[in-house]
């Protein structure tokens, strides 16, 4: 077995802005040579209008690079996730390295038959039976017919089509085709695998079903390098994670700290660290502001420190009632704590104004990793709900002021680190 | 550094013993191989997607594969009406209806092959933008589509044949040459537009327009001897004047071998041929960018 299945150098891959009007018409072309001359004076006649359209002008001299001087190697028998907003490159990385697209600079060399899944049924045909489709799909994704004659009764089972495989595949549920889909493509044996986001179709069950049958693929020993935004999938799956930014790998490593990073960036952008600040234009009974009170810079926070979640609560409608509570959620939009306040145990809405509530936590004993918080008011004998708002103040809970020499802290370990102490060591025998 | 808890994972084992292929993908750089060898290894795919055209194309039909003869036989109809009865036009001494079915057999599977090779690229941009393989297996399967038709309007040609007492030579041997010359003649000319097409979308519209003027280039309705000698071979520039010529020679035997016309026709189809390959695999790259 070779040391290396993927190696990436220096991949780069520049993209014309404005791919929407991706073809041209030879027209364009042919009045483009024949208009230049013109064109200086066109465009000073229409600066001069003040309606010309300068876009296309714009457009040509647009380009961007979808990947940009990335590098990495994947080890055989290695599953690595990569992750990345839209736009990030991920999608055109696989495009590269499944060989539809060429890099415009650098290289890649890969150790190994490869089988690419960008979308699971390439070349379905709704007027071809299951059976037909089977063939022909995996024909498409590089199966031999022999192959295929094979497998064919356990992609079949697989799909659980067994009833419709006579039948043309446009008379199936969508819920079929994704299925018979992702059979056939589970099917395919090759030493390395990349896979594009195909676990975003299908319902839950059947979903659970692919991964586990992913993981089993991973577990034989063949390398996959997989686009997902599933992230549980992600931990599940993966190992190793990139995470891609602007065509450059931001973060390569462990796929916990990778989806923790990726989750956090997604909330910076939404929001500043640790605050929260409503709408000018809200109405009603509303949070007006939320601010956590964290033990180091804002937004970051040492385990075990203090730590304080203060609200404004703008009352523009005196109720009885009143309710107010607050989750924190970790990365994965898991509700790891629970607090809340009655109006009966201390009042704060029966009067207009602004009041300041302030939860203060002596301990706070939450595992390291990106959280957020999730507010809602309510009043309990309408029964109605003035808000809820979600995933607001992002912040970290970071162990350095506790490093541990014999192993470093991994993320994921717990939920929570309980104060315990270890009784003396009794030698029994 | 290690981690805690320890994850579990088995063992890697190995897949195969024999050694892996190794891809090297680099940018586009001038001039690149043919990969015919890569080809080859495709040829189930190939034959896949010819099945699938095929399959698909008849699928919901009324009349289904009929429509084969259908065409060929009404236009003989017409072309036998107003070329052969009004027109006067001579036919070698042959019956007119054979004269002109026997040319409108591989101006079909020409003008039909020609038509979808041109197209189906976009046609297939789904696969293009999504799967690997050598691009050429498109056209190349679209080409092959229409042996299918031409096989089932050549009954029709036997049974004319038989009732007008047409016995063909020896020569009807070398018939299968000329059903290749005519696809290689399409495939050489698919590449050409079916590359273009990814690009210009225009080319498209001048697809039926070719055909038509093509059809009146080539002599189908009416016998390359109207042209005259010191020009015939000249003709052969017109490669499907070669095919239909050799057709005409291997299974109605009258018009003489085509001979220096039939010459020109191969060296400019293997020109053709080679020039769309290479053209082809060029534009290749960026296929799945551009379509």
């Amino acid at each position: 077995m070779s040391e290396i299945a993927i190696k990436c150098e220096g991949l780069s891959k520049q993209y014309r802005i404005g791919q929407q009007e991706r073809y041209r018409a030879l027209r364009d072309v042919v009045t483009g040579a024949a208009g230049f001359p013109f064109r200086r004076l066109r465009s000073a006649i229409s600066s001069s209008n003040g309606n010309g359209n300068p876009q296309s002008e714009i457009r040509e001299s647009q380009y961007i690079w979808a990947l940009d001087d990335l590098s990495f190697e994947v080890k055989p028998g290695e599953v690595v996730g990569v992750i990345g907003r839209n736009g990030a490159g991920k999608s055109t990385l696989l495009k590269i390295l499944s060989r539809i697209t060429k890099p415009t600079k650098g290289g890649a060399e890969i150790h190994g038959r490869v089988g690419s899944l960008l979308e699971v049924g390439t070349g379905f045909h709704p007027e071809l039976t299951g059976r037909e489709n089977i063939y022909l799909n995996g024909a498409i994704l590089g199966m031999r017919k022999a192959e295929i004659d094979r497998k064919f009764d356990e992609i079949v089972a697989f799909a659980e089509v067994e009833k419709f495989i006579d039948t043309p595949v446009k008379r199936y549920s969508s819920g079929m085709h994704v299925r018979l889909a992702f059979a056939v493509a589970a099917h395919l044996q090759p030493e390395i695998l990349l896979v594009d986001e195909v676990l975003a179709v299908g319902d839950a069950a059947f979903q659970k079903k692919c991964l586990g049958k992913m993981g089993n693929v991973a577990r034989e020993g063949r390398t996959i390098l997989f686009v997902s935004h599933n992230m549980q999938a992600m931990s599940q799956l993966a190992d190793r994670c990139i995470l891609l930014a602007d065509g450059r790998a931001r973060f390569d490593g462990n796929t916990a700290q990778a989806v923790a990073l990726y989750l956090g960036d997604e909330t910076n952008a939404r929001t500043p660290l640790g605050e929260y600040a409503a709408p000018k234009e809200k109405a009603g009974n509303h949070i007006a502001w939320a601010r956590v009170h964290t033990s180091e810079s804002p937004g970051i926070h040492h385990w075990g420190e203090p730590i304080s979640f203060e609200f404004g609560l703008r009352i523009v409608d005196p109720q009885e009632s009143l309710c107010f509570a607050f989750n924190v959620r970790n990365s994965f939009n898991y509700n790891a704590c629970y607090f809340w306040l009655f109006d009966s145990e201390t009042n704060f809405g029966r009067e207009p104004g602004t009041f300041v509530l302030k939860c203060e936590v002596p301990k706070l004993r939450l595992y390291m990793g990106s959280y957020t918080i999730t507010a809602w008011l309510s009043e309990r004998r309408g029964d109605t709900y003035f808000e809820m708002v979600r995933d607001i103040c992002p912040f970290q809970v970071s162990m350095t002021n506790m490093p541990r020499n014999e192993y470093d802290w991994i993320p994921e370990l717990s939920t929570y680190l309980e104060d315990g102490s270890w009784a003396p060591i009794e030698r029994v025998s | 550094m290690s981690s805690l808890p320890p994850v579990l994972k088995a063992p890697p084992f190995e897949i195969a013993s024999g050694s892996f292929p190794t891809f090297f993908i680099k940018p586009e750089t001038g001039l690149s191989s043919l990969a015919l060898r890569e080809l080859w290894e495709y040829r189930e795919l190939l034959y896949f997607l010819t099945w699938r055209d095929l399959k698909v194309r008849y699928k919901q039909t009324v009349l289904g594969a009929a429509w084969a003869i259908i065409q060929p036989f009404f236009m003989m109809v017409v072309f036998t009406l107003f070329f052969g009865r009004l027109a006067q036009i001579p036919s070698d001494g042959i019956p007119y209806p054979v004269f002109v079915y026997c040319a409108l057999l591989p101006w079909q599977l020409f003008a039909h092959s020609l038509t979808e090779s041109s197209n189906s690229l976009v046609a297939n941009e789904r696969l293009i933008t999504k799967v690997y393989f050598p691009r050429l297996v498109i056209p190349i399967s679209a080409v092959l589509g229409g042996l299918i038709d031409f096989s089932i309007a050549f009954v029709i040609l036997l049974l004319m044949m038989v009732y007008y007492g047409i016995r063909p030579s020896w020569a009807v041997v070398t018939l299968p040459a000329f059903v290749l010359l005519a696809m290689v003649t399409a495939l050489g000319v698919g590449l050409w537009l079916s590359a273009l097409n990814v690009k210009y979308r225009d080319v498209r519209y001048t697809i039926n327009f070719v055909i038509q003027f093509w059809l009146l280039a080539t002599p189908v309705a009416y016998p390359s001897s109207l042209i005259p000698l010191r020009w015939r071979a000249l003709y052969g520039l017109n490669p499907m004047a070669g095919v239909v010529e050799g057709f005409r020679w291997a299974l109605l035997g009258k018009s003489g071998g085509p001979g220096a016309l039939l010459a020109v026709s191969v060296v400019v189809v293997i020109l053709i041929l080679i020039g769309g390959l290479y053209y082809f695999r060029r534009m290749e790259a960026e296929f799945a960018d551009v379509i």
